[in-house]
């Protein structure tokens, strides 16, 4: 079945219902409550919506309150993907006996990057080996923030948290940031792609493929935290924007294993004069602070120069030939 | 004994969240407040689409946005992005 392309105006996401609600308890300018409302608004639905423990599970189901206007489990820390390949496999067996009334419906499992990149990944990993007809969103916020803000295999080289803190000792994370797509990648799944809030049309446009394709399909998506970061509640989207033209955080898509770059970073392929220093990402962002001080100038050429490799590697998986600026 | 375990037909299947959050105001966190001019604005409605919470309304009808102050938390965001600065957030004394 080919499903023809979605298209859509600003205009058409603002007048659409939220599904993801108001009156969440999330902090101001949180990230990841913008990703959700972008990718709730492009489901097709009926939607099913399962979520492991961490910070928008708690902000939105705090009792008697609920966020969500489809039906949504909630689940533990690591089971998000097992949760949702149980969700799938009960609606294949209702088709089957002919008490399911609807042609398809969407099974999305969210979990940050604690819940994913860590204790999630044995969970994720086996629901894509099997096989199983759902979306996975990591909405990543680069650490534990729901429990203080500690470290995990997403955290970033160099930023402070609470268990990689910035002192005498370590300059921040000593390890890099484990590249969770590209392992979801070696999965030979049909479906994998990294987005960008700032980049909405993009992001948006990336769900409703990962809905659409049969099998599983994984989405990474980048989603500033003000509070763990310490940055301007007012600049999450700004750093949404930085990180990608930084080539912190470049936008692609892997369909069937055929690697692209999207619009945003294909434009910095084809232009790379565009493609900014890493440090106009870092500063402002109070995680980062220490990494500007003399004693640590090791640090931001150790910064750029993995932000480099990386960009250099992904081009090349692309189809692209690197071109300095 | 004749204690009764109840059987897994018998107990609470799980907790459930019976009320919507819509029901729960969140406006009286902000310090600051967005306020728009109308003039400035394009009705681009960038702002609806990156607000966190949900609190800025597109009208198709009216051919206008609205905010939604019970919600609103101050943020900045819709500030930040709005191509034509059209938004600056105020104290809430001066907005009033
Ligand atoms: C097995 C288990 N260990 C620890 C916890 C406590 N816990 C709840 S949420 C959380 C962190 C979640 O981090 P992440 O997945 O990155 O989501 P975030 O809060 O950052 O959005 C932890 C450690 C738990 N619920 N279950
Ligand atoms: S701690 Fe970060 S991710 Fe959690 S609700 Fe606050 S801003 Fe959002
Ligand atoms: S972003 Fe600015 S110009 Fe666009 S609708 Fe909002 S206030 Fe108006
Ligand atoms: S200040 Fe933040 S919460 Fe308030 S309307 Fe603007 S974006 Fe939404
Ligand atoms: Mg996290």
């Amino acid at each position: 079945m080919t499903t023809q392309e979605w298209k859509f105006t600003a205009k058409d996401i603002a007048e659409k219902p939220d599904l993801f609600l108001a009156g969440h308890r999330a902090c101001a300018g949180c990230g990841p409550a913008t990703v959700f409302r972008m990718i709730m608004k492009a489901t097709r639905g009926p939607t099913i919506v399962t979520e492991a423990t961490g910070c928008m599970e708690v902000v939105s189901s705090i009792y008697p309150y609920t966020s969500w206007a489809v039906p949504w489990l909630h689940t533990a820390f690591e089971t998000s993907a097992s949760n949702a390949s149980g969700i799938e496999a009960a609606l294949k067996i209702m088709k089957k006996k002919g008490r399911l009334n609807h042609e398809h419906v969407d099974v999305i499992a969210f979990a940050g990057d604690g819940g994913t990149y860590d204790i999630g990944i044995q969970a994720l990993s086996g629901a894509v080996e099997r096989g199983h007809d759902f979306l996975f969103v990591l909405y990543d916020n680069e650490a534990y923030m729901n429990t203080g803000i500690q470290r995990s295999g997403g955290t970033p080289h160099g930023a402070a948290t609470t268990t990689s803190p910035a002192g005498k000792s370590i300059p921040g994370k000593l390890e890099y940031k484990k590249p969770i797509a590209d392992i979801m990648v070696a999965h030979n799944m049909p479906y994998v792609a990294t987005a960008s809030p700032y980049y909405w049309k993009d992001l948006m446009t990336k769900v409703r493929k990962g809905l659409e394709v049969e099998g599983p399909a994984f989405l990474h998506v980048f989603a500033p935290c003000p509070r763990g970061w310490r940055s301007d509640p007012a600049k999450s989207m700004e750093y949404s924007k930085l990180a990608v033209e930084s080539c912190v955080f470049p936008v692609w898509e892997s369909v069937n294993g055929h690697c692209q770059l999207s619009i945003p970073s294909k434009l910095i392929s084809l232009a790379p004069q565009k493609k900014r220093p890493v440090d106009e990402y870092l500063k402002g962002q109070g995680r980062f602070r220490h990494i500007f001080k003399p004693q640590n100038k090791k640090l931001l050429v150790d910064v750029q120069r993995m932000t480099d490799a990386r960009w250099e590697c992904l081009l090349r998986k692309c189809g692209e030939t690197p071109k300095t600026a | 004994m004749t204690h009764h375990n109840k059987n897994w037909k018998e107990i609470a299947p799980a907790g459930v969240c019976s009320k919507s959050s819509i029901g729960f105001l969140t406006g009286d966190w902000k310090t600051y407040t967005p306020v728009r001019d109308p003039e400035k604005c394009t009705r681009c409605v960038l702002c609806v689409i990156f607000c966190p919470d949900g609190a800025i309304k597109w009208h198709p009808e009216k051919n206008d946005i609205e905010f939604d102050y019970n919600f609103c938390k101050g943020c900045g965001i819709c500030a930040n992005q709005c191509p034509t600065n059209a938004i600056t957030m105020r104290l809430e004394q001066e907005s009033k």
